[in-house]
């Protein structure tokens, strides 16, 4: 399986790829330790919660949880309410991923909203092995977390650049996926569908409620125009 | 430590397998040794356009519209982010550009 490029060929490629992710990451990471060390936990527990949960906005919500004493039921129900979206990534995933050998269970794992769409908007150069590439780009994104956190736990309050407003990188980077997708695909229905039903949704429900029904709406709405959009609606069906 | 350790790492854990659960259900579902079906590899292909789209929406739900500058640093900064990658297409620049046009606009301009 030797494809002539080095291990270092890989990594490099994947920091390129991974970059706009470190950005937000490590700020927001760094966020997170500084919020979990104010309530009293230190380092450590942020190093454990960003390397075995590493789901952003649930880590926040974590520390209410934490500081309030909240029940287990509570906590599993807020989870599974808050991180719902994720079920619905790894449909994108499922064929490539069970050609990922021992990687499998790990790239599972860690497909965060993040990872996600830098997958979704990486072109794999020629001579090089997607699942290799996938692989480095979600371990590196873990680590841009799992780092930034621990940092913002042991030295959040020494940090006086103002970054307000960093946390708009995630949003540029969906941006420019959605832009990405947008030029290379022949059927602009599904963006479009994304982004109606979303707003339909975030004005009936608000914005706490509203990212399930509107996945849902999606899902069906694609199963039933499938037969339309398949032939030549996407290029590449990767 | 406002609770005690044990409960600590009991409310860490059930965060982390419910976590884990929900990014593991699609290939518990489908992931096994059959043909995955036409409808899941068909959503496979259409669906990463609409999620997109819903995250962006989903990354602007906070917006409001009542006050200036509750809006105008997003849709500005948005409007820069899509107009700088259609033109120069590279992904990296528009991100950079966007995320300092939107940090100028939250620190300097709209406060």
């Amino acid at each position: 399986m030797e494809t002539g490029k080095s291990k270092r060929d890989y990594i490099g490629f994947a920091f390129r790829q991974s970059v706009p992710v470190m950005l937000g990451y490590i700020f927001l990471g760094i966020a997170f330790g500084l919020l979990l060390q104010n309530a009293g936990y230190h380092f450590i527990w942020a190093f454990f919660c960003s390397l075995f949960i590493y789901a952003g906005s649930m880590q926040f919500v974590l520390v209410n949880l934490l500081t309030a004493g909240a029940g287990l039921l509570y906590t599993a129900v807020m989870t599974l309410f808050i991180n719902g979206r994720h079920i619905f990534y790894g449909l994108s995933f499922v064929e490539k991923y069970k050609k990922m050998g021992k990687a499998y269970p790990y790239m599972v794992f860690s497909l965060t909203d993040e990872t996600y769409s830098v997958l979704c908007g990486t072109k794999v150069p020629e001579g090089m092995e997607e699942k290799k590439v996938f692989f480095w780009i979600s371990l590196l994104d873990q680590s841009y977390w799992v780092l930034g956190s621990v940092i913002g736990a042991l030295a959040g309050s020494y940090i006086t650049f103002d970054s307000t407003g960093i946390d708009f990188s995630m949003t540029a980077l969906f941006v420019v996926i959605v832009v990405e997708q947008w030029m290379e695909q022949r059927s602009h229905f599904p963006a479009i569908l994304g982004a109606v039903s979303g707003i339909a949704w975030l004005l009936l429900l608000g914005p706490d409620e509203f990212i399930l029904p509107t996945l849902c709406t999606c899902v069906i709405i694609l199963i039933l125009a499938r037969g339309r959009l398949m032939p030549g609606a996407v290029r590449e069906r990767g | 430590m406002p609770i005690s350790v044990e409960h600590s790492v009991a409310i860490i854990a059930v965060t982390a397998l419910c976590t884990i659960f929900l990014r593991a259900v699609p290939f518990l579902v489908f992931g096994g040794k059959k043909e995955v079906p036409g409808v899941v590899s068909d959503l496979g292909a259409l669906l990463p356009s609409s999620i997109m789209a819903v995250l962006v929406v989903y990354c602007l739900r906070n917006v409001d519209f009542a006050a200036a500058g509750h809006f105008l640093p997003e849709l500005i900064s948005c409007l820069a982010v899509v107009g700088l990658h259609v033109w120069k297409k590279n992904i990296l620049l528009s991100i950079g550009f966007g995320t300092v046009c939107y940090m100028v606009l939250v620190q300097a301009v709209f406060v």
